[in-house]
């Protein structure tokens, strides 16, 4: 389906491709974490790939089946003026989960990247707001990890006294909504 | 006089006045009980919404990784439980797309049925919810009488109004019911009726329109960027339906109109909506009329359960019968990434097969994530009572949403 756009990025990235499939129809780059952001930034702009949307971001466990690396962050990318789609793979190791967020790019991946770090503990360095995004902070474990059992059961926390903080409370800028008051 | 307003003037700038935090939900009749928002006003200004999902969480991904493929159909259905049969299919079809897997025409035409009525049905809920929070309850009777007409026919056909668990991999559970195409045809003329009632009272209501015209804005590029599809990004004028862009089922069999908006505000998604039940009447009107009998499942033993005399009268059938229970369906390793148009936009599935029976993981993008996440730059700057039509139109499903 979008060959031509598989293509374009084989030829601009000759080195930085890990490897590339169309299986079921699927073009697939694999990018090591390094050229992420780059290759990103290329799909969304250049004019033959012109990937606007950011459909999902989520990532796999390979415990006990990949030697080289753990986890695979995946990301699919929707072009709404071409209708073609092609899906980012890129590993990380047990030792290391860390990759650079791509929130500056697209608005999507600043919840999709925050539910990855809270199914599997990896983190988007440079995410703009790091929290868990479906469980609650004083969750134990990441629980799509393979080795997070499905019976694994978590600790009764204590009432709060007070209400959880919220991590990044407001700092009021009234100029940037027009708004005539001020806050003394 | 002027003296006095002066005064008045200088008293006010010497107010001190401050930010307040505000928490709205998880239980407040509005959110529908599983999103909280914790608000920054200024008066009733909005400067800062923080949104906080999860009430509903109950580890869709993690118990798909522990059953067979079959059986996740029934969890499938508790994702966007307004429209469970779209998620049905959705899920068998990025399954065969993995299995290679063609299924016969006419599930072809009944899926596409099928997923229009609970199109339908996911529309009208969500027009009836957002009619009632705004002060119509009339409307609101209206929208859920076509809204159980509805369920009443999907009942008939899977058993059950909601948990419809109808889906098979390769097929359908069961034909459509004798005199399917019948009940349809008496019931279209009323629920055209209900759905042009919604519109008398709502569409040129000036206090509907007060409420819904020219709030919860969202521009163009910015729903792109936050990953908006369905009615909500068709409001801002993007022309993008999966059905059209990306055809499956019989989509690309029969005729109908993209419904594209242009202010892409809450009274343009209200708008989108309504004409797109009329598309989908459209639609089953021209399935039934193309459709012909004919097997509903595809004839592969490596996925369908045979017949159960053959089950109990040889081995071979016994056998198969044994294995594709107990060790499931063997799915090819690979990945694979399958979408469909769902209630709220493009529902996709990701899953990834390690060539046993079992899903090494199931991925399932909910539209609504995406739209809850651009849902604070729609009501930041706005009025605190703007967050209740805006939250309606995007129509959040806690299953969906929170998995």
């Amino acid at each position: 389906m979008s060959k031509k756009a598989l293509n374009r990025v084989k030829k601009q990235f000759k080195k930085q491709l890990i490897d590339t499939h169309s299986q079921c129809g699927d073009e697939t780059i694999i990018v090591g974490r390094e050229s992420l952001h780059e290759v990103v930034a290329f799909l969304k702009t250049d004019a033959e790939t012109s990937f606007d949307m950011l459909s999902d971001v989520t990532a796999v466990d390979w415990l006990g089946v990949r030697d080289d690396y753990r986890f695979e962050v995946v990301y699919h990318f929707l072009s709404l003026s071409l209708r073609q789609r092609m899906r980012v793979k890129v590993p990380l190791t047990d030792a290391d989960p860390t990759i650079d967020s791509i929130s500056d790019l697209y608005h999507s991946a600043n919840w999709a990247e925050r539910e990855v770090f809270d199914m599997y503990g990896i983190r988007f360095n440079g995410h703009p707001d790091p929290r868990r995004m479906l469980l609650y902070e004083e969750f134990e474990g990441h629980p799509l990890r393979k080795d997070y059992s499905i019976l694994a059961s978590q600790p009764r926390i204590d009432l709060l006294d007070v209400e959880r903080p919220t991590t990044n409370l407001y700092q009021p800028n009234y100029g940037e909504y027009g708004l005539a008051k001020e806050v003394h | 006089m002027a003296a006095d307003v002066a005064g008045i003037l200088e008293i006010d700038q010497d107010l001190h006045t401050e930010a307040m935090l505000l928490n709205m939900g998880p239980s407040h009749p509005a959110t529908h009980g599983t999103v909280r928002f914790v608000l920054t006003l200024d008066g009733e200004s909005i400067l800062k919404c923080d949104t906080e999902i999860g009430y509903l969480h109950r580890g869709f991904e993690k118990m798909c990784e522990s059953s067979t493929w079959t059986q996740v159909f029934p969890f499938t259905d508790r994702l966007n439980y307004v429209s469970p049969l779209i998620n049905n299919f959705g899920y068998a079809m990025t399954v065969e797309k993995l299995l290679g897997l063609k299924v016969p025409i006419r599930t072809e035409y009944i899926r596409t049925i099928l997923s229009e009525m609970s199109r339908m049905s996911d529309y009208l809920t969500c027009l009836a919810a957002g009619a009632l929070e705004l002060g119509g309850f009339t409307a609101f009777l209206y929208a859920v009488e076509g809204r159980e007409f509805l369920w009443d026919l999907i009942e008939e056909v899977t058993g059950q109004r909601m948990m419809t668990n109808y889906g098979r991999i390769g097929g359908l559970k069961d034909d459509l019911t004798d005199g399917f195409a019948e009940k349809w045809k008496a019931l279209a003329p009323h629920l055209r009726y209900l759905v042009d009632a919604v519109h008398k009272l709502l569409t040129r209501n000036r206090i509907f329109i007060d409420r819904m015209e020219g709030t919860g804005i969202i521009s163009q590029a910015e729903a792109i960027s936050y990953g908006f599809t369905g009615p909500c990004l068709r409001s801002t004028g993007v022309e993008y339906d999966v059905r059209k862009a990306f055809p499956y089922h019989a989509y690309d069999k029969v005729d109908f109109d993209l419904v594209v908006g242009s202010a892409g505000d809450n009274y343009d998604r209200y708008l989108v909506r309504m004409e797109e039940i009329i598309q989908s009447m459209r639609i089953i009107d021209q399935c039934l009329d193309q459709m012909e009998p004919g097997p509903i499942n595809c004839d592969d033993p490596r996925v369908l359960l045979p017949p159960k005399s053959s089950v109990y009268n040889s081995i071979e059938g016994m056998i198969n019968h044994f294995k594709l229970i107990f060790e499931g369906i063997q799915v090819p390793a690979g990945e694979v990434y399958g979408y469909v148009e769902g209630g709220n936009g493009e529902l996709g599935y990701y899953i990834v097969s390690n060539g046993s029976g079992r899903p090494w993981k199931i991925k399932v993008r909910p539209p609504c994530f995406y739209l809850m996440g651009g849902m604070a730059k729609m009501v930041e700057g706005a009025m605190l009572a703007d967050i209740i039509p805006t939250f309606d139109t995007i129509n959040l499903i806690g299953g969906e949403i929170d998995r």
